[in-house]
């Protein structure tokens, strides 16, 4: 009845496994742990900050095994073609909600600028809220101020530039042209994986993992140099809180899909990935072809307009 | 067959009636009627819909029991084989769409009207708190006049079941809001710390308090009385303690009240910058 | 030729582990689903035992038992756990079990991630409940957890209530990404999209759902953590947010999630209504666009849950007509289910009780939806028990009556015995009338009046709400009856036979009862 190497058509079902638990139990230990964390704020709990990293490690290790598993199955042959094209499905749906995940915030930026804040600042249908009660609001936008005077706001924002050579000292543009270059070299290594050419996969894809690492700490320059040069923090109202929002979470993205990419990096380097059997890799191409999308939008709502 | 089926459809239709019937007349089962026009029309829209539902339960559940009734095993009933109906299908998309404009004509009106807050007469700020109201009432450059707050005045005793319960138990409050009859009155809504919401069930007015934000609504009651609602929104431990209660009078009467209070809060004044 | 492979070779037809493993470990799509149904069921008694105390305080004007502060928690506490920890894992429960027998699959796609999901779920429930005992008390903002209340005004249990949301919002991602790909990748051979059984088409369009609003509920709670942590002010006027962002952001979930709850029941109840009127299901195509729309509609109509926050005029008008189209596609489907009925011959087991119990009752509910749905009519029932007698009616005797009706129709598939048909009758007329007795009254409190989470009210609603109380206690004894019956058929049930029901019809019938550990090894072909 169990014929192992059988055709397309098998199916595979794996046998009993330790691995979810302890991912369940790494997640929750995080969890529980963060958020204790979060609520002792000043005192700082020393058993909480354990809990959270000891959740942490739960999860490093239980994912780490995890994905050497499945890897392993899948060196082994074990994996059908059916399973793959699951893996596919449910990479390509994993990321659909994370797209949703930014559009909540994409929505709430959308929200605040064309309705929240003109009506404090006492325009539109509702702009009754401005001229009642916020009479000295004004609500241009990017806000540097806020309707209430106990939140001071930032003294810049920061948005582009007016078009011209100032561009070429705004790190927002250098960070686009990064982020877009990347995408097209991991579809190089991608094409030179697919081409059995490994010299130009390792290759391009190394440049990858260096690209986004120097996006990562363009971008810690930026909230260093907002924070400390500008005023423009979290607190500094809801340019502050949608921008930082926004490319943090954004950032926090590159951050995974570096960590991604780093990985299939090792992987190559190990010999793992054939031309016609990689998909790990193009998973992690495509998220970060995703990341670089949601880059795109940020770019054009955050920055520029 | 088709007689018996006739009758029974009767039948039931009958007791759906009577049983609705019977809901809608007696008035403690149903929505106030109120003393707007606005309250009036939202109740008048509410039993139109009300009747098209229940027409359309009857045919539905009528349908339901007959089947329930005639075609059922134990009497014999062999299945038919059908098992689609593209005209049918169409059929019951179309009626209810046409249904459904004739619904949403009347109530675009009404909503347009509630809508329409400008031309008033007066207008008084009410401004929600963890758990009460206050009362602003506002000149023409929406400069405050009066303003005083309005608790709950429901002795705890009686809450706690250590004393019997009054008529008004839970509704009434220490300062009431007055205004005159056949005036329009603009309502401006905020909060200042949660959301609350205003509702006075015989306005047919229910508006949410936001703090930050201001809502518009309005009323124009023509008969004299006192009206008494509560706050609507989850605001905290006391959300369920704090009344609104709107006593209305005739216009004289509102002068001379008015006037008794702004020259209170103007000794009240005095006394404060002494 | 097609085959399962097994990542062990020594035996051929393993049977489960043994002992507290085969649950931690397993990843049997049977096994995984019996444990979200049992889980489900016990956070039902639990968010139950909720709303009897709320009942309980509510039996006569005046503050009896709990103080307000408590009867806050157990509001919000019972809406949140019936919503995420019952109705919603129970379906996923029934998906997990029947979906891969229905499409004739040996597991759902991914074994090891369904586990994975399953266990996420008693840990974050759990840290839910565990705020309940926590010096600030538990969540006390109402399932709805509107800001600022939930943020500037919460207790700081409100961290691990956000925390619960990411870690069940994780699960339910999770499950529908499973349920996605085993749809449309594990069909045997002849499957066609358009031949798939009714439950397996509303549960794919509901993890479509699930995929699409779950991230914008983890986008909301985030948001409040962030308003609450770290200083931001999405939800604060001072800083140019608002308060009611929060609201559009949770409704734009909020909407679609009821629709979550109530679409797979759609599903369950066209099987059995088919099943026990002898006759195949009238309209089985526009049933499927019938639910497509729903779904599609369920997007749009979010702020039907705002009408009086004040938003313009256009916004209303707008929100108010997409809403009531949802009444055209739901309203196709009751008249499928009719005509299914049609000249049938049917019989009134007890699965066929509740799901003709569920197309009665949950019309009522579907009707006074849409009174709500017009938007001036709304200004009067928003917020009073009118609304909660609507939900109750779609969500008691709507999802829960589908949940039972499926448990009593495929229980004899699951654990090879027959359940106690009498007994099983009579939890229906206890649960039938328990319901109606609690609820109905419900719409009357509310046309009078009364306003929804409040711990004591004025005089004049006091008779209906001794009836709801009453009713609501029958309602949820019998649930302990159910229970019985449950364990009963599980330990001492009589034998069950492959086809179960007379006119059972698709493959989960074909395979005996109870249905093998495993199943579909070998891909059925599907004519
Ligand atoms: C399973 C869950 C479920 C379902 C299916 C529905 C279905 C519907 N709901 Fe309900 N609803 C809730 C769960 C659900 N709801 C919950 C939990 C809340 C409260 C949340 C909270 O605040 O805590 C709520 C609140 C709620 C409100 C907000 C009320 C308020 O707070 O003021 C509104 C307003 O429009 C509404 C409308 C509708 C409509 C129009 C439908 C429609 O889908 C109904 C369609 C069905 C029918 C109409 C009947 C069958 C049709 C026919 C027989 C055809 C012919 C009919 C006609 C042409 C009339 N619902
Ligand atoms: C899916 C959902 C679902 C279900 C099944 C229920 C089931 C019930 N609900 Fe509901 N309810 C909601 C969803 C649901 N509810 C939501 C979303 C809200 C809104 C919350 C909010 O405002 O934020 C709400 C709010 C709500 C209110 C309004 C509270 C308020 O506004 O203050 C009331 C009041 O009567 C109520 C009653 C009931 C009752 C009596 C049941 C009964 O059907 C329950 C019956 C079950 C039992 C009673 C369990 C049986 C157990 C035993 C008998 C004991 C055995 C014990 C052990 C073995 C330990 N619910
Ligand atoms: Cu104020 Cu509720
Ligand atoms: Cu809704």
């Amino acid at each position: 009845m169990t014929d192992h190497h059988a055709g397309n058509e098998a199916y595979y079902v794996p046998h009993d496994s330790k691995l979810p638990v302890w991912l369940a139990l790494g997640l929750i230990m995080f969890m529980y742990g963060f958020g204790s964390s979060l609520n002792a704020n000043a005192d700082g709990s020393d058993a909480s900050t354990f809990l959270t990293w000891a959740g942490f490690g739960v999860i490093g290790v239980t994912l780490y095994v995890w994905f050497s598993t499945v890897i392993k199955e899948n060196h082994a042959g074990l994996a059908s073609a059916q399973l793959k094209r699951s893996y596919v499905w449910g990479m390509g749906w994993f990321i659909f909600s994370e797209v949703m995940f930014f559009a909540a915030f994409f929505g709430a930026l959308y929200y605040v600028r064309n309705f929240a804040v003109p009506w404090l600042g006492g325009e539109g249908e509702k702009g009754m809220a401005g001229q009642y009660l916020w009479p000295s609001f004004s609500p241009e936008w990017a806000t540097g101020t806020n309707p209430s005077e106990y939140r001071p706001g930032p003294a810049e924002t920061m948005a582009a530039p007016a078009l011209g050579s100032s561009w070429l000292s705004y790190l927002p543009f250098w960070n686009t042209a990064i982020l877009l270059f990347s995408s097209f070299t991991i579809h190089w290594a991608h094409t030179g994986l697919k081409a059995g050419k490994r010299a130009m996969l390792t290759g391009w894809l190394a440049f990858t993992v260096l690209l986004g690492i120097i996006f990562l700490f363009l971008q810690v320059e930026e909230y260093i140099h907002a924070y400390e040069a500008l005023g423009l923090t979290l607190e500094s109202g809801i340019y502050g809180s949608t921008f930082f929002i926004l490319t943090g979470f954004h950032g926090f993205h590159v951050t995974l899909g570096t960590f991604m990419l780093a990985m299939c990096l090792v992987r190559v380097l190990r010999g793992h990935f054939s031309p016609e059997d990689h998909f790990g890799f193009e998973a992690c191409s495509w998220y970060w072809h995703f990341v670089d999308v949601v880059w795109m939008g940020l770019f054009i709502f955050v920055y520029i307009f | 067959m088709m007689s018996k089926l006739s009758s029974i459809a009767r039948t039931v239709l009958a007791t759906l009636c009577v049983f609705a019937g019977a809901a809608a007349v007696a008035a403690e089962y149903n929505m106030p009627v109120g003393v707007t026009d606005v309250s009036r029309e939202i109740q008048e829209l509410h039993m139109t819909i009300f009747w098209i539902c229940v027409v359309i339960g009857v045919l539905v559940f009528g349908a339901m029991l007959v089947s329930m009734v005639l075609h059922r095993k134990s009497l014999g009933a062999t299945p038919a084989t059908f098992h689609e109906s593209t005209k049918l299908e169409l059929l019951w998309t179309v009626i209810p769409i046409v249904i459904l404009v004739v619904m949403a004509l009347p109530a675009t009106d009404v909503l347009v009207k509630i809508y329409d807050t400008g031309g008033e007469d007066m207008v008084v700020e009410v401004r929600g708190y963890q758990w009460k109201w206050q009362y602003k009432y506002l000149d023409e450059e929406l400069n405050e006049q009066v303003s005083f707050f309005s608790n709950l005045a429901t002795p705890r005793g009686q809450i706690l079941g250590q004393s019997e319960k009054g008529e008004n138990y839970l509704l009434e409050v220490d300062n009431e809001l007055v205004i005159p009859t056949d005036t329009k009155v603009r309502f401006l809504l905020t909060s200042n710390d949660v959301i609350h919401s205003w509702w006075v069930p015989d306005f047919g007015l229910k508006r949410d308090a936001i703090p930050g934000f201001i809502n518009e609504a309005w009323a124009n009651v023509k008969e004299p009385g006192v009206y008494r609602g509560q706050c609507t929104e989850l605001c905290g431990k006391d959300h369920g303690f704090m009344p609104v209660v709107v006593r209305v009078v005739p216009k004289a009467e509102f002068q001379q009240w008015y006037a008794a209070q702004l020259e209170a809060s103007a000794t009240e004044a005095l006394a404060m910058a002494n | 030729m097609s085959a399962v492979i097994e990542a062990h070779h020594d035996d051929h037809d393993h049977g489960p582990a043994k002992g507290i493993t085969r649950w931690l470990y397993t990843t049997n799509h049977k096994d995984i689903g019996s444990m979200y149904l049992w889980f489900s069921f016990i956070m039902f008694l639990v968010g139950g035992v909720m709303a009897l105390v709320i009942r309980a305080e509510l039996f006569q004007p005046g503050l009896q038992f709990v103080e307000p502060a408590l009867f806050n928690q157990m509001t919000t506490n019972h809406g949140l756990i019936m919503v995420f920890g019952a109705i919603m894992p129970a379906f996923v429960g029934l998906a997990n079990w029947m979906v891969p027998l229905m499409i004739g699959a040996p597991d759902m796609a991914l074994p090891r991630m369904n586990n994975l999901s399953f266990w996420i779920l008693p840990f974050a429930f759990g840290m839910l409940l565990s705020t309940l005992f926590m010096e600030s008390g538990g969540p006390n903002f109402g399932w709805t957890f509107y800001a600022p209340l939930s943020t500037t005004y919460a207790p700081d249990s409100v961290t691990y209530f956000i925390f619960a949301v990411h870690l069940a919002g994780a699960s339910s991602i999770m499950g529908a990404i499973n349920i996605i790909a085993t749809i449309l990748n594990m069909r045997a051979p002849g499957m066609t999209l358009m031949k798939m059984p009714m439950f397996v088409w509303t549960w794919l369009i509901t993890a479509y759902l699930l995929i699409a609003v779950m991230p914008v509920l983890a986008g909301a709670v985030t948001m409040m953590l962030f308003d609450i942590h770290f200083g931001t002010s999405f939800f604060d006027a001072s800083g140019g947010g608002d308060p009611v962002l929060f609201q559009h952001v949770f409704w734009f979930f909020g909407h679609p999630e009821v629709y979550i709850m109530i679409l797979p029941a759609f599903g369950i109840v066209s099987h059995i209504i088919s099943t026990f009127s002898r006759k195949p299901l009238f309209g089985y195509d526009s049933m499927v666009y019938a639910t497509s729309s729903i779904a599609f509609l369920s997007f749009i109509v979010w702020a039907h849950h705002m009408f009086t926050v004040g938003m313009p005029l256009a916004g209303e008008l707008f929100f108010m007509y997409a809403t009531m189209l949802i009444a055209v596609p739901t309203g196709v489907k009751v008249f499928n289910w009719v005509s299914t009925m049609w000249r049938g011959s049917m019989t009134f087991e007890t699965p066929m009780l509740f799901a003709l119990a569920f197309i009665f009752l949950f019309t009522i509910g579907g009707f006074s939806g849409l009174m709500l749905a017009i938007a001036p009519a709304d200004f009067q029932y928003h917020d009073t028990y009118f609304v909660v007698a609507h939900f109750h009616y779609v969500l008691v005797s709507g999802a829960l009556f589908s949940i039972f009706g499926a448990v009593y129709f495929w229980l004899p598939k699951w654990t090879g015995h027959m359940y106690n048909e009498g007994l099983g009758k009579l939890h229906f007329w206890l649960s039938f009338i328990g319901v109606n007795v609690a609820f109905f009254p419900m719409h009357f409190s509310g046309l009078a009046g009364m306003p929804r989470r409040i711990p004591d009210y004025a005089l004049q609603f006091a008779d209906f709400n001794a009836w709801s109380t009453v009713g609501a206690f029958v309602f949820g004894i019998s649930q302990l009856l159910f229970l019985w019956i449950l364990v009963q058929t599980i330990r001492a049930g009589q034998k069950a036979t492959t086809e179960v029901w007379e006119g059972s019809e698709g493959l989960e019938w074909t395979v005996p009862s109870p249905a093998p550990y495993h199943t579909f090894a070998e891909p059925p072909k599907v004519a």
